[in-house]
């Protein structure tokens, strides 16, 4: 009854290839670009700080690796370096060129990430599935020590924990602690739409078919005429790309340091789980993962607090590790397709409703 | 079924975006950011175990800090930064706004540096986070006296020319430094290789790997080849035990092994059990339950406050006593000066500022032998006399065995200024002026 196509006619083909070619999807969009856009004037600074801006970062982290892994079917686990590395380049721009506007930095940080994950991709063309694997770890240990060895990129900081310096766009504060939680998350909101909105339309260009024809099966691919190396390692580098920019953001936008234990390997398997508890190949996806993965330790972390209950806090933080395992295992069980899959079957169901047959 | 939980758990994030902080009540509200979980958490639960209790003692006996009470809560970590952030936002305007904080992390340290200043929230880091912070004109808001990562090494090579009898006799000597390869591990090195080239010893940097905490083999193998005459000791966490037990397993003499002020709790040695007896670790406050103050803390604990004697008297336990006596003296110092009862946070950093622990008073305090003298100045956030202490395990227990090590000022407070000039120019911070 509420959500069906029938009778929303398209009279051209460019409305016939519009991204999101039903109307009750695009009202759905703009609600929630309207809730995005008004949050800043009714969350609280806590939720715009603590819960939206480290959200809406990994949602950034979380589309880079289902670019790669659920579109072009390489598997990474080097996202947490890449992070990383976004993280001490943007440091490095931000710092060299402090006349630059920030966005162009972290854009810039972007690009020097999609060249390292362009080197680390390599491996990519000769090797497969779980081999591949561990030779992305290389580049998650290889990165840290890098960073955390050569003084240059902490700019000779004897303490090596550089804080990244305060920036501004259009005369507000972004980065730094003088920019407020609403600017931070403002700034972070333009990447995080401006990076899935091309990633959508990266996934239906030729460039993304061409991914999903090596995923489903290389060699059928390559008798069509598809180059395995240019395909694996632009999915590489434009992976790396979207891990950087979130790298550079959480280090500039959320912690407000460039730690490099804030990278780590376990960093790298939250990615990937984010990835495939949101659902392989797709972009929503993502967004559910990494809500979800994101938000539901504090979610579940922070219960107790609102029904009064009085538990401490080491007991509860052993509970949110029970609960949180066990959703992750009922919801592969229940969904092995993710909650990208979920969402896709809540529509079928809706389009039948409420006459189902 | 599966929708629905989904709605459900949708609507419990819709709550916690209008959750709305607490109202304001008479206490001062200190967030516990602890980590009782996680891989450090054998370091975390004495930690905080003796902060809470040294405030619910202070509740119980005296009613606070000038009758204000102390209104505490607990937010667990697991030692991650990004948790730690999320916790200190939870609860910075909880119970009428924090006063202070101690982050007891180094990543959440550094993270909150600046923004902890903007929210008029004082830091204090004992003996930890960012050495710079010692420079009071470029970090006004950050504590960490007694002593910093940089005046602990200073006063190990002191105690080390101390043994040798006399610091020119540490020429041509060999020191290996085994440090976690973290920032916060290698802290010390531009310090050591200064003093290296002062003293004319030869310094040896083993670095372990943060994944390869638990497997050190390697490292110590080094260690044996070159048969150092002192070894420096900077671990964290599972590092400790499992270094102990490697120097053990190449018979290397244990009192030649100095730890820093992380690897010399109980935590640390007692894996190792009989192998890490003789092994001495720095300190910046007694061992043990033989303090008057603890007689108070009993009897909080005998009226059901606190912890109830979990850890009492573990090292980690008296650092986190000490931290939080340093927190309830800088009170006493700013009610007195302010003239008022219920401080805010720039009250509280007025009196950290302005803290001046004598002899006399530690004594009054109840924690003689506990606490160090401390003064802090305007310029000097590390407090004007840092030193160390240092400890030997002797198999079921740790034994102060030294008097004050005083650190080499002359050497480490340049250091400290280059490096604070450095974050300033970067983050167009004009330091203050204190006269």
């Amino acid at each position: 009854m509420l959500y069906r196509e029938a009778g929303d006619f398209k009279t051209s083909y460019a409305k016939d290839q519009a991204l999101i070619p039903i109307r009750q999807d695009r009202t759905m969009l703009y609600i929630c670009i309207a809730i995005a856009l008004v949050l800043p004037f009714v969350a609280s600074d806590y939720f715009l700080g603590s819960i939206a801006i480290p959200v809406l970062i990994m949602v950034i982290a979380a589309i880079g690796l289902n670019l790669l892994l659920g579109f072009c079917g390489q598997i990474s686990l080097g996202s947490g370096a890449f992070m990383a590395a976004g993280a001490y380049m943007a440091y490095k721009f931000a710092t060299a060129f402090p006349w630059m506007p920030m966005p162009v930095s972290i854009i810039l940080a972007g690009i020097a990430t999609a060249l390292i994950g362009l080197a680390f991709g390599l491996p990519a063309v000769r090797i497969k599935g779980f081999y591949l694997a561990v030779a992305t770890l290389a580049a998650q240990f290889f990165l840290l020590w890098l960073f955390t060895h050569v003084p240059w990129f902490v700019n000779y900081s004897i303490s090596g924990v550089p804080t990244p310096p305060p920036t501004t766009v259009l005369g507000v504060y972004v980065t730094g602690a003088d920019a407020p939680n609403w600017a931070k998350y403002l700034f972070v909101l333009a990447f995080c739409a401006g990076l899935t909105w091309v990633a959508y339309n990266l996934v239906r260009s030729r460039i993304g078919r061409t991914w999903m024809a090596i995923r489903d099966m290389d060699i059928a691919a390559e008798l069509i005429g598809i180059r395995p190396l240019w395909t694996k390692l632009t999915a590489f580098a434009i992976s790396s790309f979207y891990c950087g920019i979130a790298g550079a953001l959480w280090s500039f936008c959320f912690i407000n340091t460039v730690e490099p234990t804030a990278f780590d390997i376990n960093r790298s398997f939250q990615i990937l789980f984010m990835v495939i508890i949101g659902g392989l190949g797709s972009i929503l996806g993502s967004y559910f993962g990494a809500i979800f993965i994101t938000l539901f330790p504090i979610l579940l972390n922070s219960a107790p607090a609102w029904f009064g209950l009085d538990i401490p806090g080491n007991i509860i933080t052993n509970l949110e590790f029970m609960i949180f395992g066990a959703m992750i295992v009922f919801f592969l069980i229940a969904e092995p397709n993710g909650l990208a899959r979920l969402w896709q079957l809540g529509k079928e169901k809706l389009r039948l409703w409420p006459f189902p047959h | 079924m599966l929708l629905r939980t989904i709605t459900l758990a949708a609507t419990a994030v819709a709550t916690l975006a209008t959750a709305v902080p607490a109202m304001a009540e008479g206490g001062h509200f200190i967030p516990v950011l602890s980590y009782r979980t996680g891989p450090y958490a054998p370091n975390g639960v004495p930690f905080a175990n003796g902060y809470v209790d040294y405030f619910e003692m202070l509740n119980h006996r005296d009613g606070g800090v000038g009758g204000v009470p102390f209104i505490l809560e607990e937010c667990e970590t697991g030692y991650k930064t990004d948790r730690g952030i999320e916790c200190y936002d939870r609860l910075k305007n909880n119970s009428g706004g924090a006063v202070v904080l101690s982050p007891w992390s180094t990543g959440t340290t550094y993270g909150l540096l600046e923004k902890a200043a903007k929210d008029e929230i004082p830091i204090v880091t004992l003996g930890y986070g960012r050495t710079s912070a010692a420079d009071g004109r470029v970090f006004p808001w950050v504590f960490n006296f007694p002593a910093t990562y940089w005046s602990q090494a200073s006063s190990m090579v002191r105690y080390i020319g101390q043994e040798m009898g006399g610091l020119d006799k540490l020429k041509g000597k060999k020191i290996t430094l085994v440090h976690f390869d973290h920032p916060g591990g290698r802290e010390p090195i531009p310090t050591l290789e200064l003093l290296s080239q002062k003293y004319g010893f030869e310094l040896e940097k083993l670095p372990v790997a943060l994944n390869s905490l638990s497997e050190q083999k390697s490292t110590w193998l080094q260690v044996r080849k070159n048969r150092p005459d002192y070894v420096l000791f900077f671990g964290w966490g599972v590092m400790n035990s499992t270094g102990m037990k490697e120097a053990s397993a190449i018979r290397y003499p244990m009192d030649k092994m100095l730890g820093w002020w992380w690897s010399g709790a109980e935590a640390d040695v007692s894996p190792a059990a009989e192998a890490a007896k003789g092994y001495k670790a720095f300190t910046m406050h007694g061992a043990g339950t033989n303090y008057k103050v603890f007689e108070s803390i009993k009897a909080a604990h005998a009226a059901g406050k606190g912890y109830k004697g979990e850890a009492m008297g573990d090292v980690l336990y008296n650092r986190g006593m000490v931290n939080a006596a340093y927190i309830a003296e800088a009170m006493v110092v700013a009610q007195k000066h302010f003239n008022k009862k219920q401080l805010t946070g720039a009250d509280v950093r007025w009196g950290l500022e302005n803290l001046n622990i004598t002899k006399e008073r530690i004594e009054e305090l109840g924690l003689t032998g506990l606490m160090p003298v401390t003064k802090v100045t305007c310029e000097n956030h590390e407090g004007t006399t840092p030193a160390a202490l240092v400890q030997q395990w002797d198999g079921t227990k740790w034994n102060i065995i030294s008097d004050w090590i005083p650190a080499m000022s002359e050497v480490v407070r340049p250091l400290v200024e280059q490096d604070a000039a450095l974050y300033a120019k970067e983050n167009n911070i004009t330091p203050r002026t204190c006269s």
